[in-house]
Parts: structure tokens; C-alpha cells; sequence
């Protein structure tokens, strides 16, 4: 990141996503009995996961705040 | 069977050898049935292509007429015909491509440049149309042809379906459907795909009929007149003008007629095909029927709204249901619905006949045509027969185990009770029934508000289940009582209105006394054994010598016996006003207007019952009944609730009239002075200054709109000011007064509007200022700012409006009127569009939501997994509550 540049992921209505390990994915899979494939996508576009560096394949944690539930998780797998 | 997926639709041409390989049978005549009565062979209504008569097998499968789909058969036509569907596109064509070698006038390079586009478009599974028009109208320019060298001619459309080339010499020459196929055919397959076609599935030149498919019979069924006649359907009439021109133009060339009559032979014979397909062509009379009614062919059978796609397909008609006009009943129970008895004979549950209902439906049988009787019986064997009046009584005698019944509906049966527009679940609810006399549909009016249903005309649906299991499920899913919380916002929907509001407030409110008697009579409807202890005694009669000390009870206590025994609730009421809110101290017990409502043990200890009690969308008491004691106890006090409520006001009586608007003369002078005239005289003062340049602007606002906004508020208040100096001289005793505190219906608005002043029209939140250059209406000075002439309507409804306030009234008026249209179909079709994105989604048992491919959407539905019906609003549980609660249950153990 360029000196001076604002980070997005500093602004507070961008939720924090993280990468998750291979073993954090099997558990979350076996879980929910999905596949990878079901998971909800995020493309490899996306500003965040450009700025986290996230690759194809990859699982991102989602962290939310949730006016109902006050935190949230999901989940998404990072497409082309 | 195994579910299959729809990987793609592909749409082509028929070609004259699919036509053939697809046709059972060559039609030749033009008659359909012979002397002897049967389908004449090679004929229109050919056993080869379907038989729509009872014991005829089809001779193609065999089958009979209920086995049997129907079969293709084909007219070989003597000359060939153009398509109407495809005239423009076939002009299009013959406009495009060489005249001598076919190929289409592009030079090499615009013709790899298009292709690409096209596989470009295709591939993206965008339209190609847009290039496709772009390559005829670049085709379409050249004058030579740049493979051949043939110079072009010019080719002029003709509608509906000839071509005319034009040469240099400006003379036409018309090109027949031979000539057109011939230059069609012409066109290299390689070149289709600049046309965004496939050869391989759909040929230019299969566009130019020479054999016409014939549909099947079942597709054109014939019905028999009353008279015994047989009536043809209408693609049977022009199919049979088809062959007899087809026949006579072969005969004619056969016998070598002169050119002009084959020409008009063709002609005629493109018009019965044209038509046949399409009967509204511009430009061509369409073919009649006998009678002069246009004939219904191809086209018309598919479009518009009555047609197969929004006719048949998306809107498909039902067995099994009944509408009619509803009305009210509110002795009936919430989940009942009153059926007329003539609907009840006429819709049918089919009971399999078992060891254990033998007998009784021997019995129903029995009863033959009346109510709680039968219509049909299927045998063991399959054979369906009709319970008449000649044939009952054998019919209960030979019935046996598995047979099966079609029997009237009856008393407790479950169905489906239906209003449009279905917006929400709670628009379709099962009912249990209840037979009674008359025409219309019963309903308590407690579930008119799910519905959002009046009794000003509306009709509803009834459907009646037919299996078990569908009755099951409605019994746990869609049952009335399961529903008494909307999913939308978790309050009752389901609740008192109107007069059910207005009784109970009345009931519950002073100390009204009522000896056994009354309490008696107000409760006959109401199952209750016990009234409890008196409140007291009184004299009765009051005064006379031989009156004696009669016991009582309260209106409070009566509404305390229809509420389940042990209920703890307090709450402000609707009447509140306001008092925490405004930083007064709530009076609790002793609040004046009698608005804090409280509940103990299931007694009404004080309090006015009134809509934020037992109103639907608010009903705190159902609520609270619904969540401690569950739906059945709910649906329960609201029945009770409706009827002492109905059964009260129905022996007080209860009443609005025109008079119950008059205010005394003081009243009067009150309203005009103090508040209206007041308030013009502001008015006037703000405008002299304005006029004067004393007026300061408001921040952020020019002068002249800080003056607008000072009238505005001035009026305004004016108008609030009439209405409290009303409210004063009307009393709580007036009955609109009351309906309007209680929540029953109407505002004090609308009482204001009526009795004191009707107040300022407004056309966007502004002043009406429209019309003529500086004025509204020839009637004022130009540039005149006054109240009145801006439409400030000092009159009441009750008063009558003078002719210009008339008018601004009704300037007013029709913004209300667009805005409710505009917003209706708005905010419809926006509920279209998301209830199509969103209703597939499901809520798996593992709380996630997920779509039909299984991929998920939530991982936890709403993120709390909180079905807002079951919730305590939006929350799990109200810890708050609890602890209340709980605190008290020490507090009154200790
Ligand atoms: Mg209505
Ligand atoms: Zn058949
Ligand atoms: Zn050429
Ligand atoms: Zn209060």
C-alpha cells in the first residue's frame, strides 16, 4: 500500500475478513455437510480481497456486526 | 423417475421432410365424417391423427380417446406458400443476398468481421439481434455483387406477403413464393450464421411452405350441438378452406388454365394459410365464420390474456373450489368460515370406504341429494356412478369396503380460505366449515384484517382439501389460530375491530353494575359456568318501596371472565396521553382517564379495554394469552372477546349520525373566531411585512419561502386550534369522539375535517398556487397571498365548502388519488420481483437458508435463527419481562 493511502479495511463499514486455515475449511464443510462449491462466493475483484491478498480457492471469515444477532460470521469462497 | 435438468431450448424451422417423417396420415379430403357417422379415411378428422370419439381406437397407436395424445398429419400443398410469421424476415433476406449465387453482399472482410460478432454475442449468451440487423441493413446497400458480379435489384415489400423486384427502368416484377423459395435456397449454409440462424435447424427456404403440418384432432376437438349437430372447431373450418383451394389449384393447372386464374388461385390459397395462422393481419380482411364472428386460428388461440401462455399456463382454473360474496357473522369462531348449503352439496371430500365408516356413509348415501349427503360413488372395480334420487337407496345397500364416496362437505371439514390479491401467507388460511343457509360466505370479521378483507362486496376463494396429508399439513401450517401472530412484525394480526373496540371500551369503562340477569344475558353467547363472587348490591329497582338489594358485577369483572385464569399484564392503553412521555408521573391505578390497564389473576383490575388491548396489529392481550397459553387459548378470548363485545354494544346500542357533528353555537363562534379568524389576521400581518420588507428569511430559506412556511404553519396550527375547541364542545360521550379514543375507527382529524374545519389543501407539501398567471382562480386579485385564495378551506364538511374551497378541495384531493395508484402498482411490482428472487430460498434444519442447488445464503437465518412470530419482538426471549415477572411472583409469595 502506498504511503498516505487509505486503507478500507480501516473504515468502519467494511467487516473484517479473514483467510481461513485448510483445517478451519474442512470443519466448517463437514459442518454444514456442504461442499466448497456451496459456500456463498466473493470475487477475487472484490477491493477487500485484493487488499488482504486472498487467492482463488481461498475461504474468507466474515465477521459482521448484526443489529439482531449483535456479531455474525460467514463465510465465502473466493472466485475468479 | 429421475429428476433431469433443462440444460437449454432450442427453437428451429420445421422442414418439409420433418413435416412428413411426424405425419400419420396424408389429408387429401376436405370432409370429416361420412355417412355412416364414423371419420372419414385421408379426412380431416382421420383415426390416424387422433379420435376424440368414445369407443373409437386410434389407428396410429391404438389407444383410445383418453389414451390416445393425437397424431401430426400433413397437407402436401400444389403450390408453395410464404409463412406470415416469416414475410419480413424473408423480405429481409432476399434484400440481402444475390439474386443470381446466393451469397450474402458482404465483402470478405465485413463478413468475418460480423461472424465473429455474432460468436461473440453467442457466447456470452447475449442477443444477437442488434448485429443481425446491422448485417442486413450493410447487405442490403450493395448493388453488385461482389462474388458474382450480377448487378442487384431493388426489392420492394408489398405486406403481408409478396415481394416485387424492381428493375432501372422502374418496372416491377412480382415474385412468386416458387421464386422467392428457389433465391432462398440459394444461400449457402455458411452464410446463415450472419443471420444468426443455424442451417442445420432451420433453412431460409423452410420458410416458404410446401407441405403444411395439420395438427391432431385432440387439438381441434369438434362438440356436439344440443341438437345432435356436430359443430367444427374453428382451425377444422380454415383447414378445410385450405384443401378445397389446394384441390381446385391442382385441378386448374392439371387442366392447363390460363395464368391469371392460376395466379388468383394462389393468391387465394396464401390467404386461407395466412389467416390460418394468423386471422389479425393488417391488411388482410380476416376469414369469418358463418355467422360473421371472426374465426379463432393459431395466433389468436395463444395470445393475449385469455390465451394458452396467460390464459391456460399461468393461470390455471381449479376443482374442488367456490367463491362467492363474504359477510359477517361474528358468532361464528375465528377459524370457521360459513358455506352456503347449496355450495356445500356441490363440493365433494372423497372417503375411502373402510370397516369402520361403512356404516355411516351407507347413511350419508342414504340421504341421497340433501345436505350431508353424496354425489358420486366409485366402485370397487373403478366405476364411477352418480347418486340420483332413482338409485340411492340401492347404492347404500350394495356399498362395501373400498369403495370410495364423494361426499358433501359438512360441519368441521378443513378447506382453504382464499383473498386477492395473495400478498402474504396469511392470505391463504384453513378454515374449519360450517354450513348454513343463505348465499354468501361467513366470517368473523376478527380475520378480516389478514385478508384485509371488507364486507362492501368482496369475494373470497374456498378450496377443499383432498387428501390427507394436505389436510394435515393445513391443520398444522395454515390453521387460523396458528396465524393469530403476523411473521411481518410479530404482533396479532388477527384481533378486534371497529365495534368490537367500541363494546368492549364501553363494557370496561366507569363502573358500570349489571345484576345477574343482564351479565346473563350480555355473556349467552360465552361459555361460562361460574360469574364469581358480586361486586356489591345495589337497590333495584332505585327508589321504589318495594325495591330490595340486588347483587351486581362490574363491566370489568364480565371482561374478566372471558380472560384465562392466572393472566398478569399491565400496560398503558391507547387513551394514554402520552403522560411518561410528556415527563409527567404515570398515575398507575389512579390515572384519571383510566389508561393504565392491569390484569391480575386473570381479572380486569382497572384500566379501559380499548384497541391497544385488543386490536388487531396492536392486542397486547392476545399476545400475551398467545405466548403464555398458547393458540388455542387464543383463538379461544378472541371468539369470547368478539361475541361479549358484539353482545354488549348490540343491548346499548350504538350510534353515528350527521348530528353527532354539531357543535353549539359558542362552539362555533369559538372556532371561527379564536382559531380561524386569529389565524387570518397572522396571516395578513406576516404578508405586510413581507410586502413592507420587515419579514427576516429563515436560515437556509429565501424571504418569500420563509412566508410560505410561516402562513403554512399558522394555518396549520389554526386548524388544530378548531379542532381541540371541537373535541371540547363534542365531549368523550360523543360517539365519534369515542371511536377515535378507543381506536375503533376514524381520527380526531377526520372529526376536526368534519365538524370544525376542514383546513389548508395542499398540492406537495405546498400551498395550491397553480392555475392562472399570480392567482388560483379568476375569482382573486392577481398576486394575492391570502388564506383563502391558496386554498385554506375554513369550512367544515358538516358546514359545506363554498364553490372555490369546493375546488381546492378537490385540487387537493387528486394528489391523494395519483399518489395511491402510483404507489400500489409501484410498490406491486416491487414485491413481484423480490418474492421471485426470494422464493426458493428455504430454511434448512440446520438453520442455514439455502437455495434450490444447496448453496447457502445465511449460515443462520436472520443471523439469530429467531422466527419473528415466536420471538418476544425481534428478541428471543424479554429478559426484561422475566425478571419482572418473576420479581412479582416473589413479591405476592413473600
Ligand atoms: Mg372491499
Ligand atoms: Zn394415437
Ligand atoms: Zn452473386
Ligand atoms: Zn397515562
Amino acid at each position: 500500500m502506498k504511503k498516505g493511502k487509505f486503507s478500507i479495511l480501516e473504515h468502519e463499514l467494511v467487516p473484517e475478513h479473514m483467510v481461513i486455515e485448510e483445517s478451519e475449511i474442512k470443519e466448517l464443510l463437514d459442518k454444514y455437510k456442504i461442499k466448497k462449491g456451496q459456500l456463498p462466493k466473493i470475487k477475487l475483484s472484490d477491493s477487500v480481497i485484493k487488499e488482504i491478498k486472498a487467492e482463488v480457492g481461498d475461504v474468507v471469515k466474515i465477521t459482521r456486526r448484526s443489529r439482531t444477532a449483535g456479531k455474525s460470521l460467514s463465510y465465502r469462497l473466493v472466485i475468479e | 423417475m429421475r429428476l433431469k435438468r433443462i440444460k437449454g431450448v432450442k427453437f428451429g424451422l420445421l422442414s418439409p421432410k420433418e413435416i412428413r417423417k411426424m405425419s400419420a396420415s396424408k389429408i387429401i379430403t376436405p370432409d370429416t365424417y361420412g355417412e355412416d357417422g364414423f371419420p372419414i379415411e385421408l379426412g380431416l378428422v382421420n383415426q390416424r391423427i387422433g379420435v376424440i370419439d368414445p369407443g373409437l381406437r386410434c389407428k396410429t397407436c391404438g389407444g383410445r380417446m383418453t389414451e390416445c395424445p393425437g397424431h401430426f398429419g400433413h397437407i402436401e400443398l400444389a403450390a408453395s406458400v410464404i409463412h406470415v410469421g416469416y414475410a419480413k424476415l424473408i423480405y429481409r433476406m432476399i434484400a440481402a443476398t444475390c439474386r443470381k449465387c446466393g451469397k450474402v453482399l458482404l465483402g470478405e472482410e465485413d463478413r468475418k468481421r460480423f461472424l465473429e460478432e455474432i460468436e461473440w454475442q453467442k457466447e456470452k449468451q447475449a442477443d444477437v439481434g442488434e448485429v443481425v440487423k446491422l448485417v442486413f441493413k450493410e447487405a442490403a446497400k450493395s448493388g453488385v455483387c461482389m462474388y458474382c458480379g450480377e448487378s442487384q435489384k431493388r426489392i420492394k415489400y408489398d405486406k403481408p406477403t409478396s415481394y416485387i423486384e424492381i428493375d432501372e427502368e422502374e418496372k416491377g416484377r412480382r415474385l412468386m413464393p416458387t421464386d422467392v423459395r428457389e433465391r432462398l435456397e440459394r444461400i449457402p449454409d455458411e452464410d446463415i450464421a450472419l443471420f444468426g440462424m443455424d442451417a442445420k435447424s432451420a433453412r431460409p427456404e423452410w420458410m416458404v411452405l410446401t407441405v403444411l403440418p395439420v395438427p391432431p384432432v385432440t387439438a381441434r376437438p369438434s362438440i356436439t350441438l344440443e341438437s345432435g349437430q356436430r359443430s367444427e372447431d374453428d382451425l377444422t373450418h380454415k383447414l378445410v378452406d385450405i384443401i378445397r383451394i389446394n384441390q381446385r389449384f391442382m385441378e386448374n393447372r392439371d387442366a392447363g388454365a390460363p395464368q391469371l386464374i392460376i395466379e388468383d388461385l394462389w393468391e387465394l390459397l396464401q390467404y386461407h394459410i395466412s389467416t390460418y395462422f394468423n386471422n389479425e393481419i393488417p391488411g388482410l380482411p380476416p376469414a369469418r365464420h358463418r355467422s360473421g364472428r371472426p374465426l379463432k386460428t393459431m395466433t389468436q388461440r395463444l395470445k393475449g390474456k385469455e390465451g394458452r401462455f396467460r390464459g391456460s399456463l399461468s393461470g390455471k382454473r381449479v376443482n374442488f373450489s367456490a367463491r362467492t360474496v363474504i359477510s359477517p357473522d361474528p358468532d361464528i369462531d375465528i377459524d370457521e368460515v360459513g358455506v352456503p348449503e347449496e355450495i356445500a352439496k356441490e363440493l365433494t371430500i372423497t372417503v375411502n370406504v373402510t370397516e369402520r365408516d361403512l356404516d355411516a356413509m351407507r347413511e350419508t348415501l342414504k340421504r341421497g341429494g340433501k345436505h350431508p349427503g353424496a354425489n358420486y360413488v366409485r366402485r370397487a372395480d373403478g366405476k364411477k356412478v352418480k347418486a340420483t334420487e332413482s338409485n340411492y337407496e340401492t347404492l347404500a345397500e350394495e356399498l362395501d369396503i373400498g369403495w370410495k364416496v364423494e361426499r358433501h362437505i359438512r360441519d368441521g371439514d378443513i378447506v382453504l380460505f382464499n383473498r386477492q390479491p395473495s400478498l402474504h401467507r396469511l392470505s391463504i388460511m384453513a378454515h374449519y366449515v360450517r354450513v348454513m343457509p343463505g348465499r354468501t360466505f361467513r366470517l368473523n370479521p376478527a380475520v378480516c384484517p389478514p385478508y384485509n378483507a371488507d364486507y362492501d362486496g368482496d369475494e373470497m376463494n374456498l378450496h377443499v382439501l383432498q387428501t390427507e396429508e394436505a389436510r394435515a399439513e393445513a391443520k398444522i401450517l395454515m390453521a387460523v389460530k396458528r396465524n393469530i401472530i403476523s411473521p411481518r412484525f410479530g404482533r396479532p394480526i388477527i384481533g378486534g375491530i371497529h365495534d368490537y373496540i367500541t363494546g368492549l371500551f364501553l363494557l370496561t369503562r366507569g363502573d358500570k353494575r349489571f345484576e345477574q340477569e343482564k351479565v346473563q344475558d350480555i355473556l349467552n353467547k360465552i361459555d361460562i359456568e361460574d360469574l364469581g363472587e358480586p361486586a356489591g348490591t345495589f337497590e333495584s329497582p332505585a327508589g321504589s318501596e318495594d325495591s330490595h338489594l340486588t347483587p351486581y358485577w362490574t363491566g370489568k369483572q364480565i371482561f374478566g371472565m372471558i380472560l384465562p385464569e392466572g393472566l398478569n399484564l399491565q400496560f398503558r392503553g391507547k387513551i394514554c396521553e402520552k403522560c411518561i412521555e410528556r415527563g409527567e408521573e404515570c398515575k398507575k391505578e389512579e390515572c384519571p382517564r383510566e389508561a393504565y390497564v392491569m390484569i391480575r389473576e386473570g381479572n380486569l383490575v382497572c384500566g379501559i379495554i380499548d384497541e391497544k388491548a385488543i386490536g388487531s396489529f396492536k392486542g397486547i392481550i392476545i399476545d400475551r394469552i398467545f405466548r403464555r397459553y398458547g393458540e388455542e387459548a387464543a383463538k379461544v378470548f378472541i371468539n369470547d372477546a368478539s361475541r361479549l363485545a358484539i353482545n354488549y354494544i348490540k343491548q346499548t346500542g350504538f350510534s353515528f349520525g350527521i348530528s353527532d357533528e354539531d357543535i353549539p353555537k359558542e362552539g362555533k363562534e369559538q372556532i371561527r373566531g379564536e382559531a380561524v379568524h386569529e389565524a387570518e389576521k397572522k396571516v395578513e400581518e406576516l404578508i405586510r411585512a413581507y410586502e413592507a420588507g420587515e419579514l427576516e428569511a429563515l436560515p437556509g430559506r429565501a424571504l418569500e419561502e420563509t412566508l410560505e412556511l410561516l402562513i403554512m404553519q399558522e394555518l396549520a396550527r389554526a386548524r388544530d386550534d378548531a379542532g381541540d375547541i371541537a373535541e371540547r364542545y363534542l365531549g368523550i360521550e360523543n360517539p365519534g369522539v369515542l371511536m377515535a379514543k378507543s381506536g375503533a375507527r376514524g381520527s380526531l382529524l377526520n372529526l376536526t375535517q368534519m365538524a370544525a374545519c376542514v383546513g389548508q389543501q395542499s398540492v406537495r407539501g405546498e400551498r395550491i398556487k397553480r392555475g392562472y398567471q399570480g392567482r388560483t382562480l379568476p375569482h382573486f386579485k392577481s398576486g394575492d397571498r391570502s388564506a383563502d385564495a391558496h386554498g385554506f378551506v375554513r369550512a367544515s364538511f358538516k358546514d359545506g365548502l363554498s364553490p372555490t374551497e369546493y375546488f381546492f378541495h378537490a385540487v387537493g384531493g387528486r394528489e391523494a388519488l395519483v399518489d395511491t395508484a402510483v404507489r400500489t402498482s409501484q410498490s406491486g411490482y416491487f414485491q413481484r420481483r423480490l418474492i421471485n428472487a426470494l422464493q426458493d430460498l428455504e430454511v434448512k434444519y440446520d438453520g442455514t437458508v439455502r437455495e434450490t442447488r444447496g448453496i447457502v445464503v445465511q449460515f443462520k437465518y436472520g443471523d439469530d435463527g429467531v422466527d419473528p412470530s415466536k420471538g418476544e419482538y425481534g428478541k428471543v426471549v424479554d429478559i426484561d419481562e422475566i425478571i419482572r415477572e418473576t420479581v412479582e411472583v416473589e413479591e405476592t409469595g413473600a
